[in-house]
């Protein structure tokens, strides 16, 4: 078990960050970081070779997924309810520098997990592709979408009112 | 790929451009193009600027100390038994509520002691099982305002119990009664709509801290959503779909919260 932990923690902070990202509620995180430890534990004896950092984040999203699936609108709880209406009134919000997870948040999911792999997590096309378990030319591709409309909220910078009105709805 | 990779600059070389994945032939060479481009060259440096806020806003969570809860030997040792915590693993709830099932049910409305660790669901359900076909006495203290339920839940388990309003969901409140639960009792209260579905919300201390999703499990034709939200476990059972006891189980998780906010 020691060797386990010594595998596998290493990549919790990143795990962590990864899911954090996703569900924008730390406890809500932590506890998807857990059940990815507990399932990669009983599943560590079937593991094949390959990439370990790749399966993990494998397990991660599969598991997100699945919550969402059971619980629609995890996403939109009154913690997040409440981070949304707060980030109105910061005073840096109005000046234009809105919180980039806003926009991150507004993607699709499998163009925000490309995106969040590919620029924070540092992953290269290929891990990505394996992690999404899909051919490089998707993650090509949902790379450049994700990019497109990151860079319309970058431009919209301004429109925060109608931007969170938006969302909250 | 070199300095004399002929090959047109591509989109994919933008983006390994941007994430720093060239070498540096190929890279003198996307410079070169992109100061022909600069509309290319504006999308790139947004698509970079992208990139450093996403990492600057995140970095924190990954310099933090990992909480002790996600060690592996936290996670691997005995503790790996208690009650199942956040995201649904849907495959095991199935089996232990089927397990429950084949084990049946003993005795009036007990958790077997010797086995404490037990997931909630399944003493939530097999609760459930238990009362929703008695006829005569289907709660211990009727909704009936002779006796404040509220008041007798709380002293009970030693902490308030909101006992939700559910007739938005079409549920009338039938009245309650206590379990034991390990340690501990737990409360569970019943409630009925107008063609006689019964449902049932059970609550109990512990795990504390904490606040997970929604875990729904499906046993034959019983349907339970279980919850822990601040030092509370719960769990709502009935005989309906999904979807209207997923509405039961945001109800009643709303108004707890909100009650606690509230006291606050």
């Amino acid at each position: 078990m020691d060797d386990l932990a010594v595998l596998i923690e290493p990549q919790i902070p990143a795990l962590r960050r990864y899911a954090t990202a996703l569900l924008r509620q730390r406890e809500a995180a932590d506890d998807l970081v857990q059940d990815t430890l507990e399932r990669a534990i009983r599943a560590w004896p079937q593991r094949r070779e390959g990439d370990l950092r790749a399966w993990l984040f494998a397990i991660l999203r599969n598991r997100y997924l699945e919550g969402i699936r059971r619980r629609r609108g995890i996403e939109v709880g009154p913690e997040a309810l409440m981070e949304i209406a707060e980030a109105g009134v910061d005073p840096e919000a109005a000046v234009g520098a809105r919180d980039v997870l806003d926009g991150i948040t507004a993607l699709p999911e499998e163009q925000r997990s490309v995106l969040l792999l590919v620029a924070v997590e540092d992953m290269t096309y290929a891990e990505v592709a394996a992690v999404l378990a899909v051919p490089i030319g998707t993650v090509m591709s949902r790379l450049s979408r994700a990019r497109g409309r990151m860079r319309t909220f970058l431009d919209q910078a301004p429109t925060i009112v109608t931007g969170h009105l938006r969302r909250v709805k | 790929m070199t300095a004399s990779d002929p090959r047109p600059v591509g989109e994919d070389d933008l983006h390994a451009f941007v994430d720093g994945r060239l070498d540096p032939g190929r890279r003198a060479r996307v410079e070169v193009w992109l100061a022909a481009h600069p509309e290319a060259a504006a999308r790139v440096a947004a698509d970079r600027e992208v990139r450093d806020r996403l990492r600057a806003r995140l970095a924190p969570v990954a310099d933090e100390p990992i909480p002790a809860r996600l060690r592996i030997a936290n996670l691997a040792g005995p503790r790996r038994r208690r009650i199942p915590r956040g995201w649904p693993n849907a495959a095991a709830a199935a089996l232990l509520l089927a397990l429950g099932g084949a084990v049946g049910w003993v005795g009036r409305g007990a958790v077997p002691g010797s086995a404490p660790a037990e997931p909630m669901t399944q003493a939530a359900v097999s609760a459930f099982r238990t009362y929703v076909v008695e006829a005569a006495h289907p709660v211990e203290v009727r909704a009936d305002g002779s006796t404040d339920l509220v008041r007798w839940l709380s002293a009970r388990l030693r902490r308030p119990v909101v006992v939700p309003d559910l007739r938005a969901q079409g549920f009338r409140l039938m009245g309650g009664r206590l379990l034991p639960a390990g340690d501990e009792p737990a409360a569970m209260l019943m409630y009925d709509d107008d063609r006689g579905t019964r449902l049932t919300l059970y609550s109990r201390a512990g795990p504390t801290g904490g606040r997970g999703v929604f875990r729904y499990a499906r046993a034959d034709d019983v349907a339970a959503f279980s919850w822990i939200d601040a030092g509370m476990s719960y769990v709502v059972t009935a005989r309906t779909d999904e979807a209207r006891l997923l509405q039961v189980a945001e109800a009643v998780d709303a108004q707890a919260s909100g009650k606690r906010e509230g006291a606050r």
